[in-house]
């Protein structure tokens, strides 16, 4: 009988000794029937667990279609003041699919950072919510200041945090302007300098790693 | 008139003759009624054996100083069982609406259902009594040094069992759909999202889309009151497996007890 531990062990279970081999097989019948029915319960299971789960996480990388939606006329909106909006982020829904949108006209004195300096936003849309985790900020008239009602988060003019724990600037949509009418399309996040990213969530900074670290998942497509 | 003999009866359907100490023989409608329970329980217990197992959970040695403490562990799992029966009868009017019928569905149970506002009122404190129930049991199994060997996997069981209650507590706050429950929703999903990496994914997944959409209500519904509380009944049989098998801990308090004159010889 050869020895089980030996290295150099024959792969026919003829040679091994083991009971009921037949001439020629590698693999015994038995455990051949062991594998087989592990297989096909494996399928099996598969057949029905994979689908499931793919249908439970399939919506993370699925990507909505930007909509547009007319907020007001041209000259409703000041260039040194917010007039609020309420928006629809996703629609049939009722009132949990909306939120509120600060707009103003774009200011060529105080709009000199990055993001603003383009024709993506000829009207500048602030998203009010907030960057810690998503509470709704108000804009406060008297002390020209976004602020946050649940963590103290507070934001400048340009939605620039100034205190509090929110980790980047407030999110902004883009506008156009088509006719007489203002339009807000889809969310953007922009970084301590304003400059433009794929839109995140609450609490994801996107100044240096953290663009990396807290990547844009493919429901949030930037423009 | 002669009495004639009884008929030849099969040895199961022959009365037993009387037990001692149950009376001088004689019986009552009582007897009868206590012979109908034993001859049930024991006709299923031939078929499965299940005695066995019920005195193997039921009649285990204790450890001397057993007190009260002991006792949590056993509570939360009540304030769990308080949960699912409530939990059940809740979804019984509750609607997973966004558009208004999630609100409206609660506040019909609230305020026009006959004991509603009772049996949601049930639910909804007896979850913050579990968990804190949770942390008490924690709490006495920590101090009283209970997680040591050989039950560090009990351990590791009851965490969780801790984190699936969080979870619990997390998706059964967005139900009642008013303010309160939308913006901690909002809040929790986001503070989930700033995990690195994963994060922003976990947070899609958890609403089911880059937005609070139409299916975010359904799918926290969905985990709520079928995927997590099938774990934590499965969990729960576990864990109450393990503390039949190991047996309890002793208090540390507790000295081990030896015989006075062993104590003698050692000195």
């Amino acid at each position: 009988m050869p020895d089980k531990h030996s290295k150099h062990r024959s792969k026919y279970t003829l040679d091994r000794g083991m009971p009921g081999a037949f001439e020629g097989e590698t693999v015994t019948r038995r455990r051949f029937m062991t594998g087989t029915a592990h297989g096909a319960g494996a399928v099996a299971a598969g057949a029905f667990a994979l689908p499931a789960l793919g249908f439970a996480i399939g919506p993370v990388f699925k990507s909505t279609p930007h909509r547009w939606e007319v907020v007001g006329t041209v000259d409703q909106f000041p260039d040194n003041n917010y007039v609020p909006v309420v928006i629809t982020l996703v629609p049939n829904i009722g009132d949990v699919g909306k939120s509120t949108a600060y707009v103003r006209k774009f200011n060529p004195e105080i709009d000199t950072d990055a993001a603003d300096v383009d024709s993506h936003t000829p009207y500048i849309a602030i998203s009010s919510r907030c960057a810690h985790v998503g509470c709704p900020v108000r804009w406060v008239d008297a002390s020209e200041r976004f602020i946050c009602p649940c963590h103290g988060g507070v934001y400048d003019l340009l939605g620039r945090r100034v205190g509090g724990p929110p980790v980047r600037p407030l999110d902004r949509f883009y506008t156009r302007v088509s006719g007489e009418n203002v339009e807000i399309g889809p969310r953007f996040s922009v970084n301590s300098q304003l400059r433009r990213f794929s839109p995140r969530l609450p609490g994801e900074p996107v100044d240096g790693i953290g663009q990396y670290l807290y990547p844009s998942t493919p429901g949030a497509k930037k423009l | 008139m002669p009495k004639l003999p009884a008929p030849p009866l099969p040895a199961p359907l022959k009365t037993p003759p009387p037990r001692p100490g149950s009376g001088n023989g004689k019986k009552g409608p009582l007897d009868d009624v206590a012979q109908a329970g034993i001859t049930v329980v024991d006709w299923v217990d031939e078929r499965t054996s299940l005695s066995g197992a019920a005195r193997w959970m039921m009649f285990r040695k204790v450890p001397k100083g057993t007190n009260w403490f002991y006792t949590l562990g056993s509570a939360t799992m009540f304030a769990f069982l308080n949960q699912a029966v409530t939990g059940v009868f809740l979804a019984m009017y509750y609607r997973p609406e966004p558009a208004g019928g999630a609100y409206e569905s609660i506040r019909y149970v609230t305020n026009d259902v006959f004991l509603g506002q009772f049996v949601r009122g049930m639910h909804k404190w007896g979850s913050s009594v579990m968990v804190v129930l949770v942390f008490l049991h924690m709490a006495r199994t920590f101090f009283f040094g209970a997680y040591k060997y050989p039950r560090e996997l009990n351990w590791v069981i009851g965490v969780v069992l801790l984190i699936l209650t969080m979870a619990m507590s997390f998706t059964g706050y967005l139900l009642p759909f008013d303010q309160r429950a939308y913006w901690a929703t909002q809040v929790g999903v986001n503070i989930n999202g700033t995990g690195p990496l994963l994060g922003p994914y976990l947070s899609d997944f958890l609403l089911g889309g880059a937005e609070f959409n139409a299916t975010t209500l359904s799918r926290f519904y969905a985990i709520h009151m079928l995927l997590l509380p099938g774990l934590i009944a499965a969990l729960i049989g576990a864990h109450l497996y393990l503390v039949a098998k190991l047996g309890t801990t002793a208090p540390p308090w507790q000295k081990a007890h030896r015989r006075r004159e062993l104590r003698e010889t050692e000195i």
